[in-house]
């Protein structure tokens, strides 16, 4: 529909992901102040089950795009049947979550339409006039207030956690779903997928536990990890970690939290040693109660955190395990 | 093979910023830079493609003048050569006007490559590459962790997805690359290479020479405006519990149990 806002929804075995539904909350907040109406749009091969779902929260229309050719995923029908179905329809945002894969894709799709695109944002504000969607560029350290500039589609996306899934409101009945027929048969699919695999076996879901101890680059080195692994143990909680301690290998890639790890948010999170990197807070800032073990005041960690400690971990976290164990009468 | 690098002058990773009077950028005087991480990777991985295949590598960086540093630095470790894209004009863009301009540039060369690093640590769009991609009518793979050597005109890269999951896949070149950081451990610049960039090629290139119109780059071409800028407010600041580690310890594990209740 001509002036829609399009929430464009990501589907992984035929199933939507999650951040999808935070996409869909963005769409359903810029839809209520803007007075314009809100689609959610399926993407994929197979995709009927996804669109059910995603037909039960508060959207005025499901629009399919099913074609063979959208499975594996490869940027180039990607681009080209969001392209179509945009020139069709002309929406004027096209709204998605800002996942690995939309980064992948969703840059061409931009330019084909020679659209603006605003990404990563973490905050949308309607003061009357055009939208404002916040970013938070400098790896976080600074905001930035951005407006689009020209005629021709919108592009958004948002980082993982700015909206919450649950925040999308359920219909009061299944909205209407619709096949949106694009013509695919001239898209040559230039990338070739060989194998999609995970490096690491016996994956350790962090997303179960109740309690994490996460260690970042502030332990300085791999013999120092038994210091957290002791806070963890009188805890009862799991041991994770930011990426350069994954990248170093001083703790497997299974513990990883983050954009490129696990997203989870348990009753008690503490981070130790973590400066807070906007890579690592997208995957544990909705956790219940979160703790901030670091000598850099400033560090951005302490932004998200419930309490903080300001000093040398060293002497911190050996302390603080004696006291865990006193608690908990062990 | 030919490879072009897109590299981006950005303030150092620990530097301290502070906002310009006009509220929309940061002041430059006294930032030290460096090259932006992830581009550092893609600069040392199209070093190690052209010594495997005997090709050259050509920096291409988007400017002002205080921005040859990079270049020179690239130039060091090993780049053949730079284009420097320095003129007004270029100055102030968004993601794709910057991508118009280095496609462009990029276009002149007729590399087997264009490789970038997957975002900037400045902006932040991770966008650049895809767009340049686009413009250019090529194939493009992202957050890339290995490169294979090309055959029969296509090159095969490991993808990092989401959640510790990889993907291997081939695309034909010509074609972009945006290189996560970590792929290969970056070499430093040796003293010889210091001296020997001295004497490399640092071609300035305006719009013009790009066949494109001023107002199709930098801040003219934008498609996104940044209207402020500005340090956030903290909005959850956390209580910072006092005292040597002991009194910190006991403080935060009564916390724990009477206030949050997660003990």
């Amino acid at each position: 529909m001509a002036g829609a806002i399009w929430a464009v929804t990501q589907t992984e075995k035929g199933e939507p992901k999650g951040v999808s539904f935070e996409t869909i909350a963005a769409g359903q907040k810029l839809a209520a102040a803007l007075g314009r109406p809100l689609e959610a749009i399926v993407v994929g091969a197979g995709v009927g089950g996804a669109a059910e779902k995603v037909a039960a929260r508060k959207v005025d229309r499901v629009r399919v795009i099913d074609d063979a050719k959208l499975d594996p995923y490869t940027p180039d029908p990607y681009a080209a049947a969001l392209r179509a179905a945009a020139l069709a329809e002309k929406p004027d945002y096209l709204l998605f979550p800002h996942t690995y894969q939309v980064r992948d894709w969703v840059p061409r799709l931009a330019a084909a339409l020679d659209a603006g695109f605003v990404s990563d944002v973490v905050e949308v504000r309607v003061d009357g006039g055009d939208p404002v969607f916040v970013r938070q560029p400098y790896q976080g350290k600074l905001n930035a207030d951005c407006v689009f500039a020209g005629a021709g589609p919108r592009v958004v996306s948002f980082q993982a956690g700015a909206f919450l899934a649950d925040d999308a409101a359920k219909g009061d009945s299944p909205a209407e779903i619709a096949g949106q027929a694009v013509d695919l048969s001239g898209v040559e699919i230039r990338t070739q997928v060989l194998d999609t695999f995970q490096e690491v076996e016996n994956k350790v879901d962090l997303s179960r536990a109740d309690v994490i101890v996460a260690v970042g680059r502030g332990i300085g080195k791999q013999e120092n990890l038994g210091l957290v692994e002791e806070l963890a143990a009188a805890l009862g909680g799991q041991l994770a970690a930011s990426r350069p301690v994954c990248d170093n290998e001083w703790l497997p890639m299974d513990r990883q939290i983050g954009s490129s790890g696990q997203t989870v948010a348990p009753r008690l999170y503490l981070a130790v040693g973590i400066s807070g990197a906007i890579q690592h807070l997208v995957g544990m800032k909705n956790s219940g109660t979160i703790v901030a073990i670091n000598k850099d005041a400033n560090a951005p960690i302490f932004s998200v955190a419930d309490y903080g400690i300001v000093g040398d971990l060293f002497e911190i976290v050996p302390a603080l395990t004696a006291k865990v164990k006193e608690a908990r009468g062990a | 093979m030919k490879i072009v690098v897109c590299i981006k002058q950005v303030p150092e990773r620990d530097a301290r910023l502070r906002i310009a009077p006009d509220g929309k950028s940061v002041e430059t005087a006294g930032v030290a830079t460096e090259i932006n991480e992830s581009d550092q990777y893609a600069l040392e991985a199209a070093l190690r493609l052209a010594e495997g295949t005997g090709g050259e590598v050509v920096a291409l960086l988007l400017g002002p003048d205080a921005a040859e540093e990079a270049i020179r630095r690239a130039l060091a470790m090993g780049a053949a050569r730079a284009i420097h894209l320095n003129d007004a004009a270029f100055q102030g863009g968004d993601a794709s006007s910057t991508a118009k301009a280095l496609a462009a540039a990029a276009k002149q060369e007729t590399p087997d490559l264009v490789l970038t690093g997957l975002q900037s640590d400045d902006a932040g769009w991770s966008q650049t590459g895809v767009l340049v991609a686009e413009r250019l009518g090529w194939p493009s793979a992202t957050l890339i962790m290995e490169i294979e050597s090309p055959a029969d005109g296509r090159i095969k890269v490991k993808r990092e997805l989401e959640s510790g999951w990889f993907q291997w896949i081939t695309l034909p070149l010509p074609a972009v690359l945006t290189i996560q950081s970590g792929i290969y451990p970056v070499r430093y610049a040796t003293l010889k290479g210091i001296m020997g960039a001295k004497k490399k090629e640092m071609k300035k290139l305006a719009p013009s020479d790009l066949g494109l119109d001023a107002a199709d780059v930098g801040a003219a071409g934008r498609r996104v405006e940044l209207e402020r800028l500005y340090v956030p407010e903290k909005t959850a600041a956390a209580e910072i519990l006092q005292g040597d580690a002991a009194t910190a310890a006991a403080a935060l594990v009564e916390r724990l149990q009477k206030e949050a209740k997660v003990l």
